[in-house]
């Protein structure tokens, strides 16, 4: 089922934090990254889709449904939203907690498959060997992984990540963020995530969706996309983007001027 | 592998869920232990094997010992039991819906808000709802813990009000009552001052069988109420956000439980006045001993704040033969202390 955002205008209150976003037809088993500086608005086009928050104009339309229509438990079947990561202190080991996020739309029953879904999830992601540990010892980073497994072990139709990565050392960036992109490729789940390192999303990312202020500045492959000069004025930098002998590319981006 | 390791880490988990349910049968057992004990405990000197006969054939021993047992002795360590379930559960609710290990009806001004409604109407005579003798006491302390609820409940409506938030105004709340209580005692007679201070100090001889009959229909109703949320009682304890990104209805939630805590906590204080720490003891012990998975966390804290207070009800008799101390004292003096001793001998990460 493709994924349509039409005309999208949603805020807090009143007030209007995005304006008229529009993001066509994105397939299912894409990986679209979310970028942009600081307040441009990702967190609020991710509530605004998972439902926390309700568009004052347009509609998000998943396959030939409305999202707006959909129940909350539906929605929640249907979307999985990973908020950015917050510490908690409650006395949950890791498996309990990705236990937990699955049963928040199956039966109150603990059901033996629900266990095979827990440990296959925290198995392709390789956090196994921390499945015993409580969720209020982890370090940032793994606690990040594990709300990273909360979101994936429900096998949702389309996944929402804010900030994956942020906590996140270079070999675990790469490690979650790839096993992410191969899963969800495999199971034809869309996947939108916010990310600030603009060379992870050139890596991960088929299409890239750059936001400043509320709106949509560009849309299209990363090397389009990171090849603009929009990507150098919303960051306020000069930016280049260089190929490797590879054939991957990067951007190297350097301050205007000093302060 | 990876197979060896699924199957590990699933059996790790079957083997907590036995430990876990193990654990829920030993507090049972251990409370139809403390309750038998209670009803055993008192003048008369009866053996523990004598009244349990009773207690299992009202009229093996002859009626004189029925009248002791059944008419005297069950009412009051049922109410023990009951009561210390309430305040257990109410209390181990309110701490996860404003995710604040100190919340219960005490520290949130409900137990204050009762006192009140007893001296008030103790002193003055005065009822929202006419009411006779006894009853008007009970009645009014009811009301008023009610009322103090709902304040609660209509304050977490409003905008940007978090669980910090809430804790403060139930400090306020507190605070409040604790003066207009004060201003009560200063306006009372002599006789009226006694019953003020006696029905602050929480006893449990105000038992009756038509309480214990109230009591239990209402926890029959709020744990199975409780059971149906778990799962997403136990998701808001990993943050509002990560609950609602879940699909929970954070603020449906809080509202409903608000609504099962306040008719606990407020019949609980009625019964038996101000009596604090149950509330708080009750999940802290079971926190520590199967964590948060509210499944088992909520029966288990109303097991073990039964048992807190059934054993202060044994206790209560036993230190002076004759003697019935009030149990507000006995569960500050001798809990607090255990307490503490709980909380520093048990390490905070131990799960498993």
């Amino acid at each position: 089922m493709t994924l349509d955002i039409q005309d999208l205008t949603a805020g807090y209150g009143r007030k209007a934090i995005l304006r008229n976003i529009s993001v066509p037809a994105i397939e299912p088993g894409s990986f679209v990254g979310v970028i942009g500086p600081n307040a441009a608005g990702k967190s609020t086009l991710f509530k605004t889709i998972a439902g926390l928050i309700r568009p004052l104009a347009g509609e998000v339309r998943l396959g030939d449904r409305s999202l707006a229509h959909l129940s909350r438990r539906d929605r929640a079947r249907a979307i999985a939203y990973m908020p950015q990561a917050y510490g908690c202190n409650a006395l949950l080991t890791v498996f309990e907690s990705v236990l937990l996020a699955l049963k928040q739309t199956s039966g109150w029953r603990v059901r033996e498959d629900n266990l095979t879904q827990v440990s296959a999830t925290l198995a392709s992601l390789r956090l196994s060997h921390l499945a015993d540990r409580g969720i209020s010892d982890l370090s940032g980073g793994q606690a990040q992984m594990v709300a990273v497994a909360q979101t994936l072990v429900r096998a949702p139709r389309m996944v929402l990540l804010d900030e994956p990565t942020s906590a996140l050392d270079l070999h675990h960036q790469l490690s979650i963020l790839g096993s992410i992109r191969s899963q969800m490729k495999a199971r034809g789940t869309i996947v939108m995530a916010a990310l600030h390192d603009l060379n992870l999303a050139a890596k991960f990312c088929d299409r890239l969706v750059l936001i400043n202020q509320g709106r949509i500045l560009a849309d299209g492959r990363p090397e389009e996309v990171l090849g603009l000069d929009a990507i150098g004025e919303t960051y306020r930098v000069t930016t280049t983007l260089e190929t490797t002998r590879r054939g991957s590319f990067f951007v190297d981006a350097t301050l205007d001027h000093h302060p | 592998m990876s197979e060896l390791t699924a199957g590990t880490l699933q059996s790790g988990y079957a083997s907590r869920t036995l430990r876990r349910l193990t654990l829920l049968v030993c507090a049972s057992c251990l409370l139809l232990l403390s309750f038998v004990v209670d009803c055993a405990t008192g003048p008369g000197g009866y053996s523990l094997q004598t009244v349990a006969q009773v207690l299992a054939d009202p009229f093996v021993h002859g009626a004189r010992l029925k009248v002791i047992v059944w008419d005297y002795r069950i009412p009051v360590a049922l109410t023990a039991v009951l009561v210390g379930a309430m305040l257990a559960t109410a209390g181990a609710q309110m701490q996860t819906i404003l995710n604040n290990p100190l919340a219960e009806p005490f520290t949130l001004g409900v137990s204050a808000a009762a006192s009140f409604g007893a001296a008030l109407a103790i002193v003055l005579g005065i009822s929202i709802i006419p009411a006779v003798g006894g009853l008007l006491v009970t009645l009014n302390s009811f009301l008023f813990a009610l009322g103090t609820c709902a304040i609660i409940l209509l304050a977490t409506r409003l905008k940007g009000v978090g669980s910090e938030t809430m804790i403060l105004f139930g400090i306020a709340i507190f605070f409040t009552f604790s003066a207009l209580l004060s201003l009560m005692q200063y306006m009372a007679s002599e006789d009226q001052l006694a019953r003020i201070v006696f029905w602050m100090m929480g006893s449990l001889s105000r038992a009756s069988w038509e309480k214990i009959g109230l009591g239990a229909a209402l926890l029959c109703l709020a744990i199975p109420f409780g059971l149906m949320r778990t799962w997403s009682m136990t998701a808001l304890r990993m943050g509002e956000a990560t609950a609602e990104s879940m699909g929970v209805d954070v603020a449906r939630l809080r509202i409903e439980m608000l609504i099962s805590i306040s008719l606990l906590a407020a019949t609980a204080v009625s019964f038996v006045g101000a009596v604090g720490f149950v509330g708080l003891v009750g999940p802290h012990i079971a926190r520590l001993l199967v964590g948060e998975d509210q499944r088992f966390f909520l029966p288990l804290s109303a097991l073990v704040g039964a048992l807190v207070l059934s054993l202060t009800s044994i206790i209560s008799k036993s230190i002076t033969p004759g003697v019935i101390y009030p149990i507000g004292i006995i569960t500050a003096l001798i809990g607090v202390p255990v307490f503490i001793s709980i909380i520093l001998t048990t390490r905070r990460e131990k799960l498993s």
